[in-house]
């Protein structure tokens, strides 16, 4: 969480928008039917942290079994992607191509 | 990275120049995977299950390695036990799959492998293994798989995604969902639902796997093979055998067709465990019925699909209900094939559920969209249909509902921009679809849809010391990309085509690659390949503006040569003169560049099929077929087409002709060309392809990954095609000549 220097809520983070944020049906009984949330998070990876502190063990199925589309684009090495105001990102089953 | 725009002006990208290939695959100088040979070589050769399911109770090698002439036997004990370990389970079952452990899966399933001096002497000593097996029950369709009761294939398997798993056949369950299904069946004026069955079918791939593996005294081996990734190949082969990736250098041969059935390893761990057991170098090569029986397959699927529409013409529910069959091992396509089944249409309303049922059959193996043509002959069969009762033209029903940018796909995303809408206008204004038929024959439609990949990719661009180029790629190149990389780096660095020449490198000469595969190379490796291009240009700048002692700012690169805008004096170099002054102004000349690659363009396809059936017979001929299809760019349109072509091909031989048939026990009945039957050039009409360019944003010229996109509308287009010929709505693939007829007299008897 950013901050200023005294520690109180830094004004960019008051007005940041969050990232809208999709998990997949299969996984509903982990975030006890959240599937959608408002996440603020300022790439995929740190996004993942936050899903798991709040539902322990989710992340490991995220970073390790799903593909990760933002905006509409479909990315299987996500980690380091920025996530943008408003971003929207969906969790997905990983697909191969022939 | 610079996006592509439609105004863009191009000197090689578009046009269609010799294809670099060309001369050594017509002469015969290609090196395929068979074609490498080394002193000492032995032969390998791999005993297959006579089983579709049994557990193994002993193997005994003492026989066949006394045999004189065998150097090497080797069972699954010879292998790293995966299961336990850290590594993941599809390594793991890829292991597995390559030498079976405790139990066989499928008739054809390896059991050992032996390295001779000779052919004959392989397959004598492959006699000498004795094997002892106790035969199971064997599941050989998805309703046996479901039923209670049922063999299980791996006591463990529960299924993923499951409230409370049981043991079972069902490895996987997948969901996706939007809006309230029973509302949106409630706003439908027509409502069809009808249940669609499809059978295994081979890639077809005209070369069988081969191989050849030389351990070496420090423990380092070097494998040639045809594949579809030289590095997929490496990290599977070493992580089978527990080596260092560092221990292990792959060389890939010239490749003779993959279509997805090359992403993966079957002989090639063998072949360097069996060097290393008998410390020479030995060579493995499938036949046609091993191809056949021991790799990949896309297997059979059950799917279940129900569509809502208004009078007017607009969807406003679709539920479907997939089963796909895995093979032995767990991981069908049915995930994409759930993600495909709706994502051409604008839906609200919908529901889709999917299983991966593993049976007693080979493993699946990728097959170009892996898992997309099924759904789509299952949805664009009932949007056909919907079109006829809605008495609304089946292209401008289409349209009604078309994906397009901004819409909410049935997985989920929004997509970008997409050319559906495009392609679906370019069919209907195609003289085709407007062509008189005659008596017997049949006009179908369909769409078909691919997500297309980006991945990552590596590649290196060398000016040599004549000013040519050199190109160096990480990706085999199975449908052009030599040309089309070599058009890119022509594009970029503004030469002549002609001067760039593109090598396959192999892992220890070029950075990491993903597999040749999800449509990728000409958009991915492309990328690395312009961006590599754009740094060579920048060296040259800097050169050129030490040569001139000006800024390199100074500098631009004009139509291949160096120039001063500014200055009347300063005459412009090429970039032969450049090159030649390499080692007096810093040395050689090269861009290199590495990219996990962003912006992938999703792609889609419509397709016209006109058929004749012999309502006395029940055959089917394709009488004339177009297909139109969203390219982004098309780099070299040759190619483009040629993929579009060959998709169409295959596509037309999996409605028609190709499908597994197994006996009771689960024994593959047509392992060879004659029985399991593709479609050859007589058989077809010409493809005629339109290629519609809605260029790609997320890459610099625009492309589209265009390979996999083409076979996902044969399958329903065929089927529809039928349908108007006969009147009968066909649900079950292939469309074989018995079930036609049997179609055509069950409806007369009806009517």
């Amino acid at each position: 969480m950013e901050s200023n220097w005294d520690g109180s809520a830094s004004p960019f983070q008051k007005e940041r928008k969050l990232a809208h944020v999709t998990l997949p049906r299969s996984l509903s009984e982990k975030v006890e039917g959240e599937l959608e949330l408002e996440v603020d998070a300022r790439n995929v990876r740190a996004l993942i942290r936050a899903l798991d502190l709040r539902f322990p063990g989710i992340g490991e199925i995220l970073s390790g079994q799903t593909a990760v589309a933002i905006d509409g684009e479909i990315l299987s090495e996500a980690g380091i992607e920025p996530l943008s105001a408003q971003s929207e990102v969906h969790f997905l089953p990983r697909v191969g191509g022939g | 990275m610079s996006a592509a725009t439609g105004e863009q002006k191009f000197r090689w990208v578009g046009t269609r120049p010799v294809r670099p290939d060309g001369h050594d695959k017509v002469t015969g100088r290609a090196r395929y995977g068979a074609d490498f040979s080394l002193p000492g070589m032995l032969c390998g050769r791999v005993l297959r299950s006579p089983h579709a399911h049994a557990r193994i109770l002993k193997i005994d090698t003492a026989e066949a390695l006394a045999l004189e002439g065998v150097h090497a036997v080797l069972t699954g004990d010879d292998l790293p036990d995966l299961t336990s370990s850290e590594e993941s389970s599809s390594l793991s079952a890829a292991s597995r799959n390559i030498m079976a452990r405790d139990k066989v899966l499928y008739h054809g399933h390896a059991v050992a492998a032996v390295a001779a001096s000779t052919p004959e002497v392989a397959r004598e000593a492959l006699a000498l293994i004795r094997v002892e097996y106790e035969v199971l029950e064997s599941v050989l369709g998805i309703e046996e798989a479901l039923a209670d009761g049922a063999p299980l294939l791996d006591e463990e398997l529960r299924t993923k995604g499951e409230e409370d798993p049981k043991p079972s056949n069902v490895a996987a369950k997948v969901m996706f969902s939007n809006g309230d299904i029973e509302v949106g069946f409630a706003l439908a004026d027509e409502i069809v639902e009808r249940e669609f069955t499809t059978q295994a079918v081979h890639q077809g791939y005209i070369e069988p796997h081969a191989c050849l593996a030389q351990m070496g005294e420090d423990g380092k081996a070097t494998l040639w093979v045809s594949s579809q990734g030289q590095f997929a190949i490496r990290s599977m082969t070493a992580g089978i055998l527990g080596v260092e990736l560092s221990h292990l250098r792959v060389i890939p041969a010239e490749i003779g067709g993959g279509v997805g059935g090359k992403t993966t390893v079957y002989l090639e761990p063998l072949a360097v465990a069996l060097s290393r057991k008998s410390g020479r170098p030995v060579k493995m090569v499938m036949s046609r019925e091993e191809v056949f029986r021991g790799s990949g397959p896309a297997l059979g699927t059950r799917i279940k699909v129900k569509l809502g529409a208004t009078r007017e013409g607009r969807l406003v529910a679709a539920q479907a209900l997939l089963h796909y069959e895995a093979g032995g091992f767990p991981g069908s396509s049915v995930q994409a094939g759930a993600m495909t089944i709706f994502s051409s249409y604008a839906l609200e309303h919908l529901e889709i559920t999917g299983y991966d049922v593993v049976v007693n059959k080979p493993k699946g193996a990728a097959y170009r969209a892996p898992g997309a043509p099924m759904a789509a002959f299952a949805t664009e069969s009932l949007m056909d249909e919907l079109a006829t009762r809605l008495e609304i033209d089946p292209v401008d029903f289409r349209l009604r509902n078309a994906a397009k940018e901004g819409v909410q796909s049935a997985f989920g995303p929004r997509f970008r921009r997409i050319g559906l809408v495009e392609t679906l206008e370019a069919i209907q204004a195609h003289p085709h679809y407007r062509a008189p038929l005659k008596p017997n024959q049949g006009r179908g439609v369909a769409v078909g849809f691919w997500f297309n990949a980006g991945l990552q990719s590596s590649a290196s661009v060398n000016v040599n010391e004549d000013g040519t180029v050199s190109v160096v790629s990480g990706s085999p190149d199975i449908g052009g990309s030599r040309a089309s990389l070599a058009i890119m780096a022509a594009e970029e660095l503004g030469i002549e085509y002609e001067a760039v020449d593109v090598t396959v490198a192999d892992t220890a000469s070029v950075g990491f690659n993903d597999v040749t595969g999800g449509s990728r190379v000409t958009f991915a490796t492309g990328m690395a390949v312009i961006e590599s291009a754009r740094e060579v240009i920048q060296q040259l700048r800097e050169r050129a503006a030490s040569i001139w002692d000006v800024e390199v700012d100074q500098v631009v690169w004009q139509e291949g040569r160096a120039c001063v805008p500014d200055s009347k004096e300063i005459e412009s170099l090429d970039l032969k003169a450049i090159a030649d002054q390499a080692g007096e102004t810093g040395g050689p000349i090269t861009g290199r560049h590495s990219l996990s690659a962003r912006g992938v363009g999703m792609g889609f396809g419509a397709h016209i099929c006109d058929v004749q059936v012999d309502p006395e017979t029940g055959r089917v001929e394709v009488v004339r077929y177009t297909a139109v299809q969203d390219a982004g760019r098309a780099i070299h349109p040759s190619y483009v087409e040629g993929q579009m072509q060959g998709g169409v091909a295959q596509g037309i031989g999996w409605a028609l002709n190709e499908e597994y048939i197994y006996n009771a026990d689960g024994e593959l009945q047509n392992p060879g060309f004659l029985d399991y039957r593709i479609p050859v050039a007589s058989d077809l009409p010409m493809i005629d392809t339109v290629i519609v360019e809605v260029p790609n944003d997320g890459h610099p010229y625009g492309v589209r990954g265009v390979g996999e996109v083409p076979i996902v509308a044969p399958l329903p287009a065929v089927a529809n095609a039928v349908c108007a010929a006969t009147g009968v709505r066909f649900t079950d693939l292939p469309l074989s000549p018995p079930r036609v007829l049997k179609g055509i007299e069950d409806a007369e008897t009806v009517s």
